[in-house]
């Protein structure tokens, strides 16, 4: 049985990681880091069978891909706080010489990441392509990938979606980040897109499709669990997930500002107030 | 000038398949995919012997390049197949993030490229795609002459650990070099030794190339005629020694003059040897609807072309 005050204590700090780290650097995505920081949290220390001593084919481990690589920050502390290299190396993001790029690459060969991301709507593709391996490797473990609702707008998502129900990709758990925000406005303005009609649209391209509240972990955890328990039944799963971006300092939600713009100093103590934590920052 | 047997006319896609379907068993980690264009790659015999190592990508491009790029996670070398045009241009962010910067096992494997495409006209005659292929890091890029050079190509590259963008066309041309010949990736073939200028083809150009030594060789001409196969990387050491010898150079492509072979060619010369040099290649146009020998005259990538070339750029030497 999971330990949810746990679960959230994890969650809270990375928060704080992820705001500090977009603050040192005066750049970076916050918004939506923060929003997924409850299901990274489930994911990793909760849902993935997977090992920290990173090895690229990821063979009889569970694998995740980060399409909407924006939200590297969360990606990042999450990665450092399972193990995959030192808290300290979270003070080098967005640094010249790091191994943690604006947007998650492997050519500095950080543990963790398995393919760069950035350029939007190409994570899905790839997870197909690595649930794919994982059939022809007889490996039963299974590919989780997040993307965005502003990302999901790119035509090769539409693409990867019909390819995936065809060649029964049951072995792939795709969750999208479904927090109604975009650069420029409102997904349901720019380009019609709302939680309830992706359920719609992807229902009808043949997958799974269920819905969790993404800042609830037991939401969370009784979702993933029941999509583990449909994959190997033919279809491809997909997880609509409700967020809020900025989720849940006050000033930050509610609105696309906080996308892509880093606090300054007297913002970053707001929010961090916010988010009191008893694990260590960085 | 050296007399080059033809042992049969081939299409060099034929190549590719048959490549293909050797690879198919002898390596079980090579795997297909294809965008509704198998028959047209030749890929259907693999398809048919290796049907759980074959996925259909349907006109899907962009997914495809996705797909293969996760394939290689776990250890696969996923061989993608469509007409050079989907090959590149359509998917060139998915092959820069997904493969070329991620520094993925892919071969995208690419037919009917260039003019020789034929009556499709301009829409599916890419004439870029060498300059699109060769500016990424990480990228090999091979344009083989003929069949059984596309053959051993196809199988070479499936040792080459990294993504290579491998061109080849659709018309049946001379299959000359030969049968299961060793392909070094990288490495220029001279074809024929001269003194007076060197003529360096790709692609379908090489056999033009010989044919045009024939008719200098008529004229008393002595030209160097080397196979450069692979573009990138480009055999530095071979260039510069013909050329040290020569003093004048032609290249002979089925591109643009920008971002092509003779491109590279004279970018190294400029910094290492200058030397006078003419290109044969399309001159900042598309194409059009026509026979593939009609395209290639009127586009100035035929044999005579190499020849005019070849006078003009002796009147320069120095």
């Amino acid at each position: 049985m999971a330990d949810i005050k746990q679960l959230q204590e994890t969650a809270t700090q990375i928060r704080r990681d992820v705001l500090r780290m977009v603050h040192a650097c005066k750049s970076g995505h916050p918004g939506g880091s923060i929003g997924c920081a409850d299901f990274f949290t489930a994911l990793y220390f909760e849902i993935m069978h997977h090992n920290p001593k990173f090895n690229m084919d990821g063979i009889n481990e569970d694998v995740f891909i980060l399409s909407n690589g924006h939200i590297s920050p969360v990606f990042y502390s999450t990665l450092a706080r399972s193990g995959y290299f030192e808290l300290d190396e979270l003070k080098t993001f967005r640094k010249i010489n790091s191994r943690l790029q604006g947007h998650p690459a492997t050519a500095e060969h950080l543990p963790g990441v398995r393919i760069a991301t950035g350029s939007l709507g190409q994570g899905v593709s790839v997870s197909i392509g690595i649930a794919l391996s994982k059939k022809l490797n007889n490996d039963t473990s299974l590919v989780y990938a997040l993307m965005g609702d502003g990302e999901i707008q790119e035509g090769q998502n539409w693409e990867a979606f019909m390819f995936a129900a065809q060649n029964k990709v049951d072995n792939l758990i795709v969750t999208i980040d479904s927090n109604g925000q975009q650069i420029d406005g409102q997904t349901k303005n720019i380009m019609g897109i709302s939680s309830e009609n992706l359920k719609t649209r992807l229902l009808s391209f043949g997958w799974e499709v269920l819905n969790m509240n993404g800042h609830d972990f037991e939401s969370i955890l009784q979702t993933m669990n029941e999509a583990k328990s449909l994959s190997g039944k033919g279809k491809p799963v997909f997880i609509v997930m409700s967020t809020e971006m900025g989720y849940p300092v006050d000033f930050m939600m509610g609105s696309h500002k906080w996308h892509g713009v880093a606090p300054n100093d007297a913002e970053l103590e707001n929010a961090l107030s916010q988010l009191p934590s008893s694990l260590l920052d960085y | 000038m050296k007399t080059f047997e033809i042992q049969n006319v081939k299409d060099t896609r034929s190549g590719f398949g048959v490549g293909l379907h050797e690879l198919g068993k002898t390596n079980p980690k090579v795997l297909g995919l294809c965008a509704d264009l198998t028959g047209s790659l030749k890929m259907d015999a693999f398809q048919k012997d290796f049907p759980t190592r074959f996925f259909q990508a349907g006109v899907a491009e962009a997914n495809m390049m996705g797909v293969a790029a996760g394939l290689t996670i776990g250890g696969y070398i996923p061989y993608t197949g469509t007409f050079a045009n989907f090959s590149t241009g359509r998917v060139y962010d998915q092959i820069r993030q997904s493969i070329a910067y991620s520094n993925k096992n892919v071969k995208i494997c690419a037919s009917h490229a260039g003019i020789t495409l034929g009556e499709d006209g301009a829409t599916h005659q890419i004439l870029e795609d060498l300059g699109l292929m060769k500016m990424l890091p990480n990228m090999v890029v091979i344009n083989p002459c003929d069949f059984n050079q596309t053959k051993a190509a196809t199988i070479a590259i499936s040792k080459h650990l990294g993504p290579v963008y491998l061109r080849f066309g659709r018309p049946a041309v001379p299959n000359f070099t030969p049968e299961n010949q060793h392909f070094e990736i990288g490495k220029a073939i001279v074809l024929n030794e001269g003194a007076d200028v060197s003529i360096f083809a790709t692609g379908h150009l090489v056999w033009k190339a010989i044919e045009a030594g024939h008719i200098l060789a008529e004229k008393g001409i002595h030209a160097e005629i080397i196979n450069i196969h692979t573009i990138k990387p480009l055999d530095d050491n071979a260039v510069l020694n013909s050329v040290r010898k020569t003093r004048c150079v032609v290249t002979a492509e089925e591109h643009q003059m920008n971002g092509g072979l003779g491109d590279s060619i004279f970018q190294l010369l400029a910094r290492n040897l200058p030397t006078p040099g003419e290109m044969v290649a399309v001159n900042d146009s598309f194409g059009e609807s026509g026979t593939p020998d009609e395209l290639m005259i009127k586009y100035g990538l035929d044999t005579s072309n190499i020849v005019e070339k070849v006078l003009k750029v002796l009147a320069r030497k120095v």
